[in-house]
């Protein structure tokens, strides 16, 4: 019996790795459709480093668990210091984790770097429980917004007599990007917290109200994708959807302005 | 022990341990019977918080889906989305959500290990015949069932319980308008965590002036059993960390009840109608939410590892037990905890990565993090060391630490994905975020609990637990809960969002629903084989076989008492300390554990 | 009591410090030690409620910090400074005075002394308190409620924290007092728990300046 509690460890982690890799083969990453590729090598990484750690370590309580049983005779080692191994795993611990937070860094600055000067601008506001898209129309300036003017049918409060107002195109829940042009998403809230969060590009950004927050990324295919809310925003978070289409960025302003209609 | 027999009959002369039973067990300020209190009622919240676990499972796994009967015995929670009788409804959805977590953060895995197994274990592995302050531990206590009351009362007032998460972020736990939970359930919530922060600080004024000023002679601090050292830490965090939540929900009550904007921006507008005053001008004024974030986190990760370390404590005194082998690098241990401890004010950021604070700020937070991913991989390095050539006994205790070890592995290495700020954009607010806290923050935690119960049963209620039922206990866990929380990596990868009431509204979640159901079958049985314990737990209370003093062969202070030690500890004089805890298998020794408290040998391990 | 086991096997029937009620008093503070550990150099009580003060310290740390966060924000408007807090202030500070003279003439075993200067330490507490309400009146009469504007919320609340905190402060020095009313000679008087009554007196003397330094100066 005391045996096969050794024994049902090591199948314990095993039958896990196995499931796991089973599963690995059908879920991963939704499918990447913008520039932010580095995300998903910088995951790749760290899943080959994290699991190789994960088997090793498992391995070796496995068999530890296994192999130094309690029997007739059995003597444990009377050892309990070690500086030299102590520091050496120390060491090169830190020493990995040091590579991986450099990346990360490098990345997050990368992420976080200014928009090109040629990005599409586009203004997401979030509400309970829809996203207010806006797009700045020909002058490419975003009207001005007051929010004691906001009403069931003016949701962000849009000043309508500001002229840089007058050719803003509104959408609702329909987020139109364009191929291969970095685009700007200023990201807003008029009433609690919410998140911008694009499954398939690899952003998400809470939208804090009073705040206006900008990011930026490049879409690289066509197609219609999810937006979704990533923050418990109130009971209908789990409605909380909206759509995102990439069309060629020729076709942009002609696909805004049609779905404004 | 020969002493203990000599000085009984002189001791029970001066025993003025109350004899009415509402003293001695009720309004008691024995340390033994309060953490025992403690350890009981946080069992039960867990039941009740389980529960609820229970009911989001189900409906993850089949929203839309007419629960008959359940729907009968809770009507309120189950009125119905698009109109079908008997389907659970989205206010109860985000209650649930809000009350497991709120409720197993705070009033189970704070308590059970920290108020429970500390209170009862301080003064027996320090040496001392009470806690410091006993009066200000029965407060302690009596208020901390005041707070349970009161979180538990929340369900049944107004439009229910809170329902804006257990890390209440304004504004949607401020304003009463933005979900029903945030009407007077929040303020519940408020004061029920009022409650518990006092009944915490009133505990870890005791355990620091108890582990400073009173242990035994010869217990210098670095000859603590790990146990000790946690509960010393972890009072130290909660003393510094905890006033910053009684501060921020002070001013969440201002904000929700008399109009002032500490966490409330300009220009809020609910359901398209702008939240404006008789003047015309916004009731609430540049406030900020990132503020309460700030806060919440200053005491959230410090209070992870409240829940954290005593469960690494508890390990490394059951392995060493179970492995008869002394501890691998004593002085790296301690250090590292107290690395952890220091370190854990300084990663609350990482809570915060996409939240809009400023990208430098959210940097200095990823370096922390990644920071304290050190010490954290050297508790496990160390472990594994002990283990190493060890002479293993497989008992109920043994089971569980090497489960800890285990879920310790896992959660730390999904810490290093999430810790890494970019990739976190990905993960932030998924599933994988819940996996990797269930793993390593409630599962050790809770596998720390179930270890010490099986291990110090015997200093609780004099008797033994029933191995064979802990071991079947242990194995339906073990295996169930990674069951239940490791394929939540893969939906939270594939993007699966934290606190959805219907995942299947989102084409891209349609396909994660067979996982979901494995992830619910799974997560069932779990919640069904803590039958088996709460059968143990009870039947072993009253008719388990007697305890002798020392069971298991341990070498800790605690073991050098009557099971249940009398009141007041040791019937005699108090023993005193000849070194650490963990001298196990020391060759030149006759048995293969020397106890702390027995004389020195001609070679020792030098701790 | 667990206390009561210890007192018994103690080398000294009479304990060596003072402590809370007295020699024979019961004992809401036991030691729970047989003396002679390595923590046994510190008093408990005092340790302990240093740390009392550490955590009381991080709850305004907290404060400070949402202060000086919230402070950028564009509705701030300075509050005035009503004259009133001043006196306040020196009401308080004169009271932790007083308790350190009445500490004084208890170490000359002058009762009378003792009970005077207490005294005089009750009543300046008590004109703090009738101050701080006044000061809250008047600034209500000024138009500037607790809603008014976040630098408004900010003394309101601080000030109102703070005289939460005197209210213990005021039902632990009732306690002492309480205890003295039979006293015949000032050794008796509890002299520990007067010098820990004291500490935590003083800290609250200090807490009220800081809070007016930070609101009002800062």
């Amino acid at each position: 019996m005391a045996k096969l509690q050794g024994l049902l460890f090591g199948l314990a982690t095993l039958v896990l790795v196995v499931v796991a890799t089973f599963l690995f083969t059908k879920e991963w990453l939704p499918p990447l459709k913008s520039d932010r590729i580095a995300i998903d090598h910088a995951l790749a990484i760290t899943l080959v480093v994290t699991g190789l750690v994960f088997i090793v370590t498992n391995l070796l309580l496995a068999w530890f668990g296994y192999a130094y049983q309690d029997a007739p005779g059995a003597k444990a080692a009377y050892w309990h210091d070690s500086p030299r191994l102590e520091m050496t795993w120390t060491l090169v611990t830190a020493g990995i984790l040091a590579i991986f937070l450099f990346n990360a860094l490098n990345l997050w600055a990368k992420v976080n770097s200014r928009p090109p000067a040629d990005a599409v601008l586009i203004e997401v506001t979030g509400q309970q429980f829809a996203w207010n898209v806006r797009y700045p129309g020909k002058d490419g300036v975003l009207g001005k917004t007051d929010h004691l003017q906001a009403s069931q049918d003016n949701p962000i409060g849009l000043v309508k007599d500001d002229p840089a107002a007058k050719d803003d195109l509104l959408l609702l829940n329909q987020l139109y990007l364009p191929k291969d042009r970095p685009v700007r998403v200023q990201v807003r809230s008029m009433d609690v917290i919410h998140s911008f969060f694009l499954p398939n590009f690899r952003v998400k950004q809470d939208a804090m109200p009073g705040m206006t927050i900008e990011i930026w990324f490049t879409p690289k295919e066509t197609g219609d994708f999810e937006i979704a809310c990533a923050e418990h925003c109130g009971l209908g978070h789990y409605r909380m959807r909206g759509q995102v289409h990439v069309v060629p960025a020729a076709d942009l302003d002609k696909a805004v302005a049609e779905a404004a209609q | 022990m020969a002493h203990t027999e000599a000085h009984a009959a002189e001791a029970h002369a001066h025993d003025h341990a109350p004899q009415a039973f509402i003293w001695k067990y009720v309004f008691s300020k024995d340390h033994k019977v309060i953490g025992i209190q403690y350890y009981v009622t946080a069992m039960m919240m867990a039941l009740i918080a389980g529960l609820l676990a229970m009911l989001i499972r189900i409906q993850l796994a089949w929203p839309e889906v007419n629960w008959g009967l359940l729907g009968k015995l809770m009507p309120m929670g189950f009125q119905g989305g698009g109109g079908q009788p008997y389907v659970m409804n989205p206010e109860f959805y985000a209650m649930l959500f809000t009350m497991h977590g709120t409720i197993m953060v705070f009033f189970v895995l704070s308590t059970a290990p920290v108020s429970g197994f500390g209170n009862l274990l301080i003064p027996l592995q320090v040496g001392a015949r009470d806690m410091a302050f006993p009066f200000l531990n029965g407060l302690s206590f009596w208020t901390f069932l005041c707070g349970c009351v009161t979180i538990l009362t929340s369900f049944f007032v107004g439009a229910g319980a809170a329902a804006g998460g257990w890390t209440s972020y304004p504004p949607l736990s401020a304003l009463r308008g933005a979900v029903p939970g945030s009407q007077i359930g929040q303020t519940f919530w408020i004061i029920a965590m009022v409650f518990f922060i006092a009944s915490f600080t009133m505990g870890g004024l005791n355990f620091v002036t108890t582990i400073i000023n009173l242990r035994t002679k010869g217990l210098s601090l670095l000859r603590m059993p790990l146990t000790m050292w946690s509960m010393f830490l972890v009072a130290i965090l909660g003393l510094l960390a905890f006033p910053a939540l009684t501060g921020a929900s002070l001013m969440l009550l201002l904000d929700r009840h008399f109009g002032t904007s500490f966490f409330l921006p300009t220009g809020l507008v609910l359901n398209g109608t702008p939240m404006v005053g008789a003047n015309g001008q916004f009731v609430h004024q540049g406030g900020s939410p990132l503020l309460w974030q700030h806060l919440f986190w200053f005491l959230g990760h410090p209070e992870v590892y409240i829940l954290m370390l005593p469960a690494l404590g508890f390990t490394s005194d059951i392995l060493t037990t179970f492995c008869r082998k002394a501890l691998f690098g004593y002085k790296a241990m301690v250090g590292a905890m107290v690395a952890i401890a220091g370190l854990s004010f300084i990663v609350w950021g990482h809570h915060m990565f996409v939240s809009g604070m400023s990208p430098y700020l959210a940097m200095a937070f990823a370096v922390g993090t990644i920071l304290i991913a050190v010490p954290s991989a050297v508790k496990v390095f160390n472990w594994l060391a002990t283990l190493w050539r060890s002479r293993i006994q497989y008992k109920t205790p043994m089971l569980w630490a090497m489960g800890v070890v285990s879920l310790f592995i896992s959660g730390g290495l999904s810490g290093v994905w999430l810790g890494q700020s970019a990739p976190d954009i990905q993960l932030h607010d998924t599933f994988f975020v819940v996996a990797h806290f269930h793993l390593i923050m409630a599962g050790a935690a809770l596998f720390g609990v179930f270890g010490a119960t099986a291990m110090w049963f015997p200093k609780m209620f004099g008797r033994m637990m029933n191995d064979t039922l802990g071991k079947w206990h242990f194995w339906f866990t073990f295996v169930t809960y990674y069951g239940t929380f490791f394929p939540m990596h893969y939906i939270g990868l594939a993007g699966h969002m934290r606190r959805i009431y219907d995942p299947y509204q989102y084409e891209f979640l349609k396909s994660m629903q067979p996982l979901n159901h494995f992830i619910t079958i799974s997560a069932l049985i779990l919640g069904a084989s803590q039958i088996l314990f709460f059968v143990n737990f009870f039947w072993s209370a009253f008719k388990g076989a007697k305890a002798p003093e020392n069971p298991w062969n341990a070498n800790g202070l605690e073991w050098t008492t009557s099971s249940p030690p009398p009141h007041g500890n040791w019937p005699g004089a108090i023993p005193e300390v000849h070194r650490w805890p963990y001298e196990y298998s020391n060759p030149s020794a006759p048995k293969d554990f020397v106890m702390q408290h027995e004389p020195p040998l001609a070679v020792e391990s030098g701790h | 009591m667990a206390t009561e086991i210890l007192d018994a096997r103690a080398p000294h029937p009479v304990p060596v410090v003072e402590r809370p009620g007295g020699p024979t008093g019961h004992d809401p503070i036991g030691r729970g030690d047989d003396g002679g550990g390595p923590g046994a150099a510190f008093d408990p009580a005092q340790f302990g409620l240093w740390a009392f003060l550490g955590t009381v310290s991080m709850l305004f740390i907290g404060f400070t910090s949402a202060y000086i966060v919230r402070r950028t924000g564009i509705d701030w408007r300075p509050l005035p400074l009503p004259r009133l807090l001043w006196w306040n202030t020196a009401a308080l500070l004169l009271s932790s005075a007083a308790l350190e003279v009445a500490r004084r003439r208890r170490t000359a075993l002058d009762l009378r002394g003792l009970r005077l200067w207490l005294g005089a330490t009750a009543l300046l507490a008590g004109l703090f308190v009738a101050g701080q309400f006044q000061a809250w009146r008047l600034l209500r009469a000024l138009g500037f409620f607790l809603s008014s504007n976040p630098h408004s919320s900010f003394f309101y609340m601080l000030s109102g924290v703070h005289l939460l905190h005197l209210g213990g402060g005021l039902v632990w020095f009732a306690l002492v007092l309480y205890r003295l009313r039979g006293a015949r000679y000032a050794p008796a008087a509890g002299g520990r728990t007067l010098s820990l009554f004291a500490t935590y007196w003083h800290f609250l003397g200090l807490l009220w300046a800081y809070v007016l330094f930070l609101i009002f100066v800062f």
